[in-house]
């Protein structure tokens, strides 16, 4: 007997030993540890997203004002990377070979085996050419992606553009993820759910190369994509380039409204940036130039300035007097070259003198309104002229200021009319009165008002006493538009009198002696109201409001020209321009035309 | 005629059916492994299961001709052959086609052939001829010299293609000698030059320096059983160190810190010698032997590493060491094998369902990494059924080794078990992250012609002798 038999036990036992220990190993690999499994999953899956194409948005005729082009992202695949003709691809992609050097070293950091995006949006005439040698650069594919387009390149406030997710977009709604486009602003954002349509994904099975090997589950979990919804918008096409072509040489904005709807027929802001600038390879370097110019082009002035409305706001005034009784169309104030009372004046242009409230609002006279306001403030039925003021902003709010209008805009502002307790707070409860807070009587003051807000008092006086909400989708393709549009909201005055308003608003452009001549056309009656919003030490603001025809208005509006003087030197003819370009789609005034093209001022009042 | 027919009702059919078994399953891993939908027949020969089954056929015929050949060729010629793989082994470093970045194969036309895998048979057959042969003195220093000599030559040469895998599979035959009565301090030297050898990458080489001086110190202690000259010792070491250590310290001498305790060992250890032979205590070299071998080693792991090893294979064992985790860098290999086992649960995706192997995820699917098919396609009840027919198949091994009644049989036994168990050991450790990348195939299961004939020629050589185990082989 071999004297080292019982060996084979030691022998035997190491190898039971390193097999029971496999045999654990496994049990907790296999059966106790489940993480394994959903990682296999994501290492062989691959799933591509399958964009859908945003919706198109028209304007009121039916023009397209967006629509998409196909773009390319050029991919790269990092494990597929072998070596290639880098004269090649760089004289077809316009790249420096360092750029394609660095580009590979950056995909390679985010992720030696994901694919990532190598160049953004390649056009369609590249993508010709790379897409017949994409053989020839192994590790390089294309992914179909569409871009907006915009056939006049206007309205670019309005609009809005696209841009790509942002880190905090898509943690706010994890429908997004990395690489998704979404509206940033205006129409693109406020309707961003409707435009965008719906994602779909497509699961492959893929191999270590990423390269795809078949379905994943036959196609069971794969979902098609859904394309957006086309939107049509309230704007006009040729009403808004028109605007802008007007505003060229100003700062400031127009606002158009359709007075029976509440539509916004135009949104001028200037200065503005082409649409185009923000699509495509160009984006980032314009996003840049956009964002560091002083003129503030990003800045949307018809829905976020914060002006005062100046003498515009001379209508509310008095109808709040006319409602009050406090006054009545007859009424008769004297005005000595402006008010004076106290030791304290409001200086007036020469007019004739007494006026009636007609010919008041139709020569803008600053004695008068400053009495109407007094009328007001001092009615004897409220008992105190802190109850008179709180009635009269009851009166203001319901003309929709003071506060956001509520439209379909995201960024719209709210604007500012100050209670009374900004007052008392001021100079003390009951330490203030008519005197104090005489600047509102012609608009002045504490009054912050936007643009749109002020096309919407346009509206209201040219509806005689209601507005719509004023927004700028018409219609949303197998969709509705909010209810909201569609309620009539009546300001808190009788609409018998509007009509005074009216009145004196026709006679502002189309009498002698109103302040508005240069909104003057030919063939219909346009009625308006200047306003001269002082900001001291500069310019005055140019203000105007109007709306046209008189009978059964189409459209109203509000130009506000920044530090451009009185109301009539270039806020009004601009209205008046618009409102004929509108009704009539020609200009009867070349030389009105001209006079605003050139922007050169001539006062001649 | 006769004989054949007697040597056929010899044969172990409880081996040959495991080995069909394995080689089966192989077979069919491997389909699953590299199957694709454009070839989908499983004996297209354009693909690596069609060749498999060329590679298994040839076997069978392999096996078959090994019963034919007269029993007593592989004792007689067992030196020769041995010289003859040696010869082959130097002619591939020197003529062998580069692959992969080692020069380990011989190119004929289409047909490679790889000399490492019939070096652990040839070792096998000289060392089972070596330790049978007549009166061999065990414990004789001489014996150890030569048996180390024949398992570690083949194993040099093949380092020096270099393939790392294939030259630490001779350490498997440690088993052999440690079974034929070497010292169970040979399974512990092993175990310790492994842990050594981990250690000597892990920590610096100073630290192990520190730690085997103070190994040293305690052993003497514990044999000598003396405070006085165990202390003697420590001083006798100590206070060189410390003098260089201050001379160093002076700038007087320029040396690494390693070097400070190794030149007062220099210094010390004829003070030993002298010592010991004065007052005959045999142990005392013994204990210097081991510090003096240990330090060898540690100072020739760090060099290999650091100089012979190639940057993939110090890669394969910073993985396993945890010296660099990177799950996307050189983890990955070992990372996706373990998803692609893990994700396989107790039953498995199904025959040809797995899509980490077959997508390549795992590198060598079809190889080195076969086991992998076996646990993403059939879950924990196929890896365990594999792990069981291994045991079984070592077990039945171990049980047909004991049985022969010539040493030469028994010793060669051993050997064809050392060597299948080193290669199931480290192959599916490695598989599932328990033991360093290693580029070895799993016995039987693994595409390769050279390995599977290997194999079956190292497993069925046994079977012959077992077959005729009533003779006596000399």
């Amino acid at each position: 007997m071999n004297p080292y038999a019982g060996r084979k036990y030691i022998v035997g036992g190491i190898i039971v030993l390193v097999g029971i220990i496999f045999l654990i190993r496994l049990f907790f690999l296999q059966v106790l540890d489940s993480s394994y499994e959903t990682t296999a999953d994501s290492n062989a899956r691959r799933n591509e997203i399958q964009y859908a194409a945003r919706g198109l948005i028209y304007d009121r005729k039916g023009e397209i004002l967006v629509y998409n082009e196909a773009a390319y992202d050029l991919m790269i695949n990092p494990p597929l990377l072998g070596s290639f003709d880098t004269i090649d691809f760089c004289r077809i992609l316009e790249v420096s070979k360092r750029e394609v050097i660095e580009g590979i070293g950056v995909a390679k950091k985010y992720s030696r085996y994901k694919p990532s995006i190598f160049i953004r949006q390649i056009s369609s005439m590249t993508y010709a050419v790379m897409q017949e040698k994409l053989y020839k650069f192994p590790g390089f594919f294309v992914q179909a992606r569409t871009l907006r387009k915009y056939p006049r390149d206007i309205a670019a406030h309005a609009l809005g553009y696209v841009g790509e997710v942002s880190e905090a977009d898509i943690e706010r709604n994890p429908y997004y993820q990395m690489g998704d486009y979404i509206g940033v602003s205006g129409i693109e954002k406020s309707f961003e759910e409707e435009l965008r349509g719906e994602k779909g994904s497509k699961n492959y099975l893929v191999d270590v190369h990423n390269r795809i090997k078949g379905s994943y589950k036959g196609g069971r979990e794969d979902k098609k994509s859904e394309v957006g919804r086309n939107v049509i918008s309230t704007l006009d096409a040729d009403l808004q380039e028109y605007g802008e072509k007007l505003m060229q040489k100003f700062r400031g904005s127009i606002v158009a409204i359709e007075p029976a709807t509440g539509e916004v027929l135009a949104l001028i802001t200037s200065p503005a940036y082409r649409p185009s600038l923000l699509v495509g390879r160009v984006r980032s370097v314009n996003f840049r130039a956009l964002s560091v110019d002083t003129l503030k082009p990003w800045f949307n002035r018809a829905l976020m300035a914060f002006y005062a409305p100046g003498s515009t706001f001379k209508t509310v005034n008095g109808l709040i007097g006319l409602q009050e009784k406090t006054i009545h169309t007859g009424s008769e104030y004297y005005c000595d070259l402006g008010f004076h009372m106290s030791g304290y004046s409001v200086a007036c242009h020469y007019h004739d003198s007494p006026l009636d409230f007609r010919e008041s609002v139709r020569s803008s006279c600053n004695a008068y309104f400053n009495h109407v306001f007094m009328g007001i403030l001092n009615d004897p039925k409220f008992g105190s002229v802190s109850e008179s003021y709180k009635n009269w902003r009851r009166h203001v709010l319901t003309f929709g200021f003071g506060n956001t209008l509520d439209t379909d805009f995201i960024n719209e502002l709210s604007g500012f009319v100050p209670e009374d307790t900004f007052y008392d707070n001021i100079y003390g409860k009951g330490h203030w009165n008519f005197l104090t807070v005489r600047s509102l009587s012609i608009g002045q003051g504490e009054l912050g008002i936007t643009p749109i807000q002020m096309a919407n008092l346009a509206a209201t006086i040219a509806n005689r006493g209601y507005y719509y909400t004023p927004h700028v989708i018409k219609e949303i393709e197998g969709g509705e538009i909010d209810e909201r549009f569609s309620v009539r909201h009546y300001t808190s005055i009788d609409s018998a009198h509007f009509e005074a308003v009216a009145d004196g608003m026709e006679g502002a452009v189309n009498e002698a002696g109103g302040t508005a001549w240069r909104a003057r056309v030919k063939h219909f009656t346009v009625c308006g109201k200047t306003g001269t919003a002082e900001v001291p030490p500069y310019e005055d603001h140019s203000i105007f409001i109007a709306f046209a025809p008189k009978q059964d208005p189409k459209i109203a509006i509000s130009v506000y020209v920044e530090h451009g003087g009185f109301g009539n030197i270039w806020a009004a003819p601009i209205a008046g321009l618009m409102a004929e370009q509108f009704l009539y789609d020609s200009i009867s005034k070349p030389y009105m035309e001209e006079y605003v093209l050139k922007g050169v001022r001539v006062d001649q009042e | 005629m006769r004989r054949s027919i007697n040597i056929l009702t010899k044969v172990d059919w409880l081996t040959v059916g495991i080995y069909l078994l394995l080689v089966f399953l192989g077979w069919i891993n491997i389909y699953a492994a590299v199957y694709n939908d454009e070839h989908q027949s499983i004996l297209d020969l354009s693909q690596r299961y069609g060749k498999q089954l060329i590679w298994i056929s040839a076997a069978l015929v392999l096996a078959i001709t090994i019963f034919l050949i007269e029993l007593r060729f592989y004792s007689f010629f067992a030196y020769v052959l041995y010289g003859l793989v040696i010869g082959l082994l130097i002619a591939v470093i020197l003529f062998g086609k580069e692959i992969n970045g080692a020069r380990s194969w011989f190119q004929f036309g289409s047909f490679h052939f790889q000399p490492s895998e019939f070096a652990k048979i040839a070792t096998c057959l000289a060392l089972a001829k070596y330790l049978s042969s007549y009166d061999l003195k065990l414990k004789s220093f001489k014996t150890s010299l030569y048996l180390m000599g024949i398992i570690f030559l083949p194993s040099l040469l093949i380092a020096l293609q270099p393939d790392m895998g294939s030259a630490m599979v001779f350490v498997a035959l440690i088993l052999v000698a440690y079974r034929e009565g070497f010292s169970e301090l040979i399974l512990v030297v092993g175990f310790i030059l492994m842990v050594l050898f981990f250690l000597a990458l892990l920590i610096n080489s100073f630290l192990i320096l520190v730690i085997l001086t103070g190994l040293a110190l305690i052993s003497f202690w514990i044999v000598s059983k003396s405070y006085k000259r165990t202390f003697a010792a420590t001083l006798i070491i100590a206070i060189p160190s410390v003098i260089i250590f201050l001379l160093v310290k002076k700038e007087v001498l320029k040396l690494d810190t390693y070097y400070i305790i190794l030149l007062a060992l220099a210094v010390t250890i004829p003070v030993f010698l002298y010592n010991a032979y004065q007052r005959r205590l045999k142990y005392v070299y013994l204990i210097l032997l081991f510090l003096l071998g240990s330090i060898a080693f540690t100072f020739s792991v760090d060099y290999v590493f650091n100089n012979v090893l190639r940057e993939h294979q110090q890669q394969r064992v910073n993985i396993l060491l945890g010296i660099e985790s990177d799950p996307l860098g050189i983890g990955y290999n070992v990372a996706q094998s373990k998803i692609a086992i893990g994700s396989g649960g107790w039953n498995g995706k199904g025959f040809l369902q797995g899509t980490q192997t077959k997508f390549d995820f795992v590198p060598e699917q079809s190889t080195d990494f076969i086991f992998c098919t076996v646990g993403e396609e059939w879950g924990f009840l196929g890896t365990s059924l594999v792990v069981l027919l291994f045991l079984f198949l070592l077990m039945r091994l171990i049980k047909l080794a004991e049985r022969q009644r010539s040493d030469f049989s028994r010793i060669y036994g051993y050997g064809v078990i050392s060597i299948l168990f080193f290669h199931f050991a480290v192959n599916i450790g490695m598989t599932i992250g328990i033991m360093p990348v290693i580029g070895i195939p799993l016995p039987f299961f693994s595409y390769g012609g050279s390995s599977l004939w290997a194999f079956t020629i190292l497993l069925f050589i046994f079977l012959r002798l077992d077959a005729s185990r009533m003779e006596l082989l000399k």
